[in-house]
């Protein structure tokens, strides 16, 4: 174990390019042990690239990395297991028909011999407080056991330097909270730290100091102590920002949505969605609030008419004109032009929604393209929209022919986002609209909705960022395994009330045995 | 009567699903390391073709063939022509990147071409068809103890030759590869995840080259197995339709048997039986059907299970995940 306190890594005029692209352009920097150090960027600024130069994914175009005061080259994963660094990945590296045991000898050159493994990995769990189950298969743990697995599995590997890449993306504030006792148990172990993160409020909470890169280059590192959330985002986004999401009063009109009983199966005929219940007004943002995978996304796609839903369930739609009808039994063509949209944005961003091959005018054709009775595409109106939607969202483009699989992930998402506004919808259901968008974007993204809002449309959010959720909405509906845990008012509720309610299943069912 | 039709069938349906079994103990040893080798009927061509020129040259060629050589010459020659062309797939798929299924159609197209070619060029005769008498003893000899003495049983399981018994023990010697060794978990891990994978240390381009050649040699061998028993040492330039029939039978085994080695055993027997189907079982059911759709038995139940599959929706049923995909590290 190395002397507290002291450099472990070093990194010296480093840079990295893909292409004509600079990710990280001459950053010096130093990662000690016994402290857990943020990393702290907007998105694209090089944060990842810059840790992946660490963990051997990628290799530098020029500078020195310095390891305990030797110059290294790390060429490959295996390289950065030698040196005691290990990375957790966001999309994490784990063999989902595998048995934990299996996914952390993967690779390791010692006798296959998994009974001594899993008394090994019995002893990392119970120095620094992991709980994982052993028996199970990848593919059956949730998220943050995989999380888990995967910090074990750097550990085994006898892991000197953790880095973790957005730890906290896809885990509640308990879940969180869990995460980073471990990590301070860590760095009471001498262990170096690093998280790669763009929540403020954790930076401030968890780490010792803060590194900041900004648009790949470093700015600086500063003691935790010492900052404020509104002066690192200033370090971060390079001028001032206001911080303050816009709640406008709520001037609630008329019934859109009422669903009722809803219940649905997911693909794999697992029940998705059971018995949720609940009603949205045009001038207010319903937000929809719940771990990744408890049936949001089925929920709207239900309204949608993408999904198919079980006997009992009702969704009725109010449209402007007054007139009330029910939305099952209608194709997802008919719902859409009654008024109801859904922006979807997967973690790929470009799975559902946009045809990556396209271009910006051909993807707003997508919308319309039933319409007319000329077997020829009309081009223009698609064009005048997309220049507008390019003008109105700043989408940095080099032309409305590229196709949107070259854009960066933040421009892509406005496209899309940009597009389901400008169809100007009666309910507009966005999920993840802001899903790895730098701070400047999302709030522009906030605005909009605030906009639509405001025009009197039902607005349906599902989102992540709990702090988000809480600022932005008026009412949130809290899902917890397909089922409706509560509909609270953002205004009179707290952060933790809400991670209660978004694994309360657990605990109904723990009490109901 | 019925004792000698289902002993018939028996001894008809063993050796057939021995060579199936083989055939798809190689696809299977490819598709583990995500590999979907379509080529597998142009790979059980040229393993036949050349097995068999180079064994049938070899007796011609001397007057006292020695048994040795002959299963040397025989095997080797098919293990080594089906190995390089499992080669040139993995170095379409993987150095290349080159789409699987389109390399391993053309790698069909290729191997029967290329197998009626050798043969008919190689193999001049008269009538088509020419015999290597020598090779055939060798292959279908029996054990001499226990094919004799002991009744009936001997009858059922030990009247064949020496390679059902050799397929026997490769499948499970490899399911034991994939499922109690570090060599075996390592090549699951990249059939199923490659970037985890690579991540680990694992090189994906050895794991699946590897792979796809030792597996494609293994085809090859099934194929000579097919032209020894199935026609009894016999070759002639239209063989190569049958043996691509067989090698299509054998990739929709390796689904019919869910991607576990030991489910070969006796899915291989079910294939079997079902081929024979069309002599035996309306001879034990006393009725008379068309030969044509008695022969369509592997496949329709093929289908079947694949729709039993898909309707139970258990996920360890599930072939390896990354099947058919090609690995780029630096894709993001």
């Amino acid at each position: 174990m190395s002397e507290p306190n002291c450099t472990v890594i070093r990194l010296q005029n480093v840079t990295k390019t893909f292409g004509d692209v600079v990710a990280n352009h001459d950053i010096t920097m130093e990662i000690r042990s016994g402290e857990i150090l943020s990393l702290l960027g907007e998105n694209g600024s090089g944060k990842t690239t810059l840790m992946n130069l660490l963990a051997g994914i990628y290799y530098p175009d020029s500078g020195d990395i310095f390891v305990r005061g030797e110059r290294v080259s790390i060429r490959s994963p295996q390289d950065a297991h030698r040196l005691g660094i290990g990375m957790i990945h966001q999309h994490f590296k784990l063999v989902e028909v595998f048995t934990p045991v299996e996914n952390i000898v993967l690779g390791l050159r010692e006798p296959y011999n998994p009974a001594a493994a899993e008394k090994k990995i019995g002893e990392i769990c119970r120095t620094y407080g992991f709980s994982l189950d052993l028996k199970c298969r990848v593919r059956d743990m949730s998220v943050s056991q995989k999380q888990t697995l995967e910090i074990v599995k750097a550990l085994y590997r006898g892991a000197e330097i953790l880095i973790l890449d957005e730890p906290t993306a896809v885990l509640t504030p308990q879940e969180s909270d869990k995460l980073f006792e471990v990590l301070r148990n860590m760095r009471r172990d001498g262990k170096a730290v690093v998280i790669i993160t763009h929540k403020l409020h954790e930076v401030l909470s968890v780490s010792d100091r803060v590194a900041i890169l900004r648009k790949g280059e470093y700015i600086d590192t500063v003691e935790t102590a010492k900052a404020t959330e509104q002066s690192l985002t200033e370090m971060m986004v390079g001028k001032r920002v206001e911080l303050n999401i816009e709640r406008p009063p709520v001037e609630r009109r008329e019934k859109r949505l009422q669903v009722a009983h809803l219940s649905c199966r997911g693909r794999d005929g697992v029940t998705a969605l059971s018995d949720v219940s609940f009603e949205a007004y045009g001038g207010e943002i319903l937000g929809i609030a719940g771990i990744s995978g408890c049936g949001q996304k089925e929920l709207l796609e239900s309204i949608a008419g993408l999904q198919k839903t079980e006997p009992g369930s009702e969704i009725l739609y109010t449209g402007p004109d007054g007139k009330t009808e029910s939305l099952l039994g209608k194709s997802a063509k008919q719902i859409r032009a009654l008024g109801v949209s859904l922006s979807f944005v997967p973690e790929d961003r470009l799975g559902m929604g946009l045809v990556g091959g396209m271009g910006m005018t051909e993807n707003m054709l997508l919308r319309h393209y039933a319409e007319g009775r000329s077997p020829l595409t009309r081009t223009r109106p698609s064009r005048q929209l997309a220049e507008k939607v390019r003008t109105d969202l700043e989408v940095v483009t080099p032309s409305l022919r590229t196709p949107v699989r070259r854009l960066s992930g933040g421009n892509v998402q406005k496209v899309l986002v940009g597009r389901e506004i400008a169809s100007e919808p009666a309910v507009l259901m966005t999920a993840y609209a802001v899903r790895g968008l730098d701070i400047n974007t999302s709030y522009t993204i906030y605005r909009l909705l605030n906009e639509q809002k405001r025009k009197g449309v039902a607005v349906l959010y599902v989102g992540e960022d709990l702090d988000v959720l809480l600022a932005l909405c008026d009412r949130i509906l809290v899902l917890c395994g397909g089922r409706v845990t509560g509909v609270v008012d953002a205004a009179g509720t707290t952060k933790e009330e809400i991670g209660y309610l978004m694994t309360k299943q657990n605990g109904t069912e723990a009490d109901a045995v | 009567m019925i004792w000698t039709n289902i002993l018939g069938w028996v001894q008809q349906a063993v050796p057939f699903a021995a060579f199936l079994a083989l055939a798809a103990l190689g696809e299977l040893l490819t598709e583990k390391a995500g590999s979907l080798n379509l080529g597998t009927p142009g790979t059980m061509c040229v393993g036949a073709s050349a097995g068999f020129i180079t064994v049938y040259s070899y007796c011609n060629a001397v007057e006292e063939p020695s048994v040795v050589l002959i299963l040397l010459i025989s095997l080797g020659s098919s293990f080594l022509a089906a190995t390089l062309l499992g080669l040139l797939y993995s170095f379409f798929t993987v150095s290349l990147r080159i789409n699987q299924n389109v390399v391993g159609l053309v790698l069909t197209i290729f191997g029967c071409g290329l197998a009626e070619f050798l043969s008919y060029y190689f193999v001049k005769s008269e009538s088509g068809n020419v015999r290597c008498e020598a090779a055939f003893r060798v292959f279908t000899a029996k054990i001499p103890f226990l094919s004799e003495k002991l009744g009936w049983f001997s009858e059922l399981f030990f009247r064949y030759g020496f390679m059902l018994y050799v397929t026997i023990a490769a499948v499970i010697l490899l399911s034991l590869f994939f499922y109690h060794t570090r060599a075996g978990l390592h090549l699951r891990a990249v059939g199923e995840n490659p970037g985890t994978a690579d991540a680990a240390g694992i090189s994906v381009t050895k794991y699946r080259y590897l792979a796809s050649s030792l597996g494609a040699g293994l085809v090859g061998m099934a194929g000579l197995f097919c032209v020894m028993e199935f026609k009894s040492g016999a070759w002639s330039t239209a063989d190569v339709y049958t043996l691509e029939a067989f090698g299509w039978l054998a990739v929709a085994l390796v689904i019919f048997a869910l991607w576990k080695p030991l489910n070969l055993l006796w899915g291989s027997l079910i294939f079997g039986f079902c081929y024979w189907a069309y002599v035996y079982l309306p001879q034990l059911l006393g009725v008379t059907v068309s030969t044509d759709l008695m022969r369509m038995l592997p496949y329709v139940i093929t289908i079947l299970v694949l729709i039993l599959v898909n309707l139970r929706r258990h996920k360890g049923d599930q072939g390896p995940a990354a099947l058919g995909l090609s690995y780029f590290r630096e894709e993001r």
